[in-house]
C-alpha cells in the first residue's frame, strides 16, 4: 500500500509503537495515510483499538515474516 | 468539567514505589495519553520516591524522617522490584532484561509521559510523613494537593486505578 508517511518501530514494544504513531499523525494532513512497521505482535490489537479511541481510520495490517505493517488514515 | 461521561479520562494513584509497578502505571498512562485520553497521576507514599530529586536538601526533617530518606533511596533509577528484590539484585536483573528488550527506563518514561501532557500531582500528607519537602520534588510535578483534589478528578474519570 502506498502511504504518505511511514514510521519504523522495529524493536520497540508497547506502548512505544502507539506513542510514535500518535506523534507522527500530528504531522500529517487530514486524509493522509501512515504506515507503522513493527515486530511487536501486540500491534495487531493495539492499532485498531487506538484508532477506535482517537477516531482515525484503521485500514488494516499486513503480516509478513516477523513483521507487521499497520495502516492508518488520519481523520479529516 | 467533562462534556463526555468521563470515558476519555483516567486517574491513577501511584502508591507503590516499586519499579515494576511504576513501569506498569507509566505504560498505562502513556498509552492512554497517546490514545487521546486525559491522564492524571497522583503519587502518594512510596510513589513519591519516584518524584524526589537525588541529593536534595531534606529541609527541616527530624531524625526519623531523615532515617526514612536514608533507607529508601529517591529517584527513578533506585526503585526496587516488588518481589524477589534480594537487596537490589532482582531490580538489577530486571533492568538488564528490559534494557536488552530495548524497553525504556523509568526516567525515560517520565519524560515521555510529560511530553504527552500527563498531569503529576504529589500528595501533601504523605509528603509530610515520608519527609519529602516540596523543594525536593522534580520540576515535572504539576502540583501538590490533598484527597479532595484527587477525588474531584476521579469523579470526572471513567477509569480510576490504584497501583
Amino acid at each position: 500500500m502506498k502511504t504518505d508517511a511511514t514510521i519504523d518501530c522495529l524493536g520497540l514494544y508497547c506502548p512505544m509503537p502507539i506513542i510514535k504513531t500518535a506523534e507522527k499523525i500530528t504531522e500529517l494532513a487530514g486524509g493522509e495515510t501512515l504506515e507503522v512497521v513493527s515486530d511487536d505482535e501486540g500491534i495487531v490489537d493495539d492499532m485498531p483499538n487506538w484508532c477506535k479511541m482517537t477516531g482515525h481510520e484503521f485500514l488494516g495490517i499486513e503480516t509478513s515474516e516477523d513483521e507487521y505493517r499497520a495502516y492508518v488514515r488520519k481523520k479529516t | 468539567m467533562n462534556d463526555d461521561d468521563g470515558r476519555n479520562s483516567i486517574a491513577l494513584i501511584v502508591f507503590s514505589g516499586d519499579m515494576d509497578k511504576i513501569f506498569a502505571a507509566l505504560t498505562i498512562a502513556t498509552g492512554a495519553a497517546a490514545s487521546g485520553m486525559k491522564v492524571s497521576m497522583f503519587f502518594t507514599f512510596w510513589g513519591l520516591k519516584l518524584l524526589q530529586e537525588k541529593g536534595s536538601k531534606r529541609g527541616k526533617n527530624d531524625f526519623l524522617r531523615r532515617l526514612f530518606n536514608v533507607m529508601v533511596k529517591p529517584g527513578p533509577d533506585k526503585r526496587p522490584i516488588s518481589r524477589m528484590n534480594m537487596g537490589g539484585a532482582g531490580a538489577a536483573m530486571m533492568k538488564k532484561i528490559m534494557k536488552k528488550s530495548k524497553l525504556p527506563s523509568l526516567a525515560e518514561m517520565l519524560t515521555t509521559a510529560k511530553s504527552l501532557n500527563v498531569k503529576f500531582t504529589a500528595c501533601s500528607t504523605s509528603m509530610n510523613v515520608m519527609g519529602i519537602p516540596k523543594e525536593s520534588l522534580i520540576p515535572e510535578v504539576d502540583s501538590v494537593a490533598g484527597v479532595a483534589s484527587f477525588l474531584a478528578v476521579a469523579q470526572e474519570s471513567g477509569t480510576t486505578l490504584f497501583i
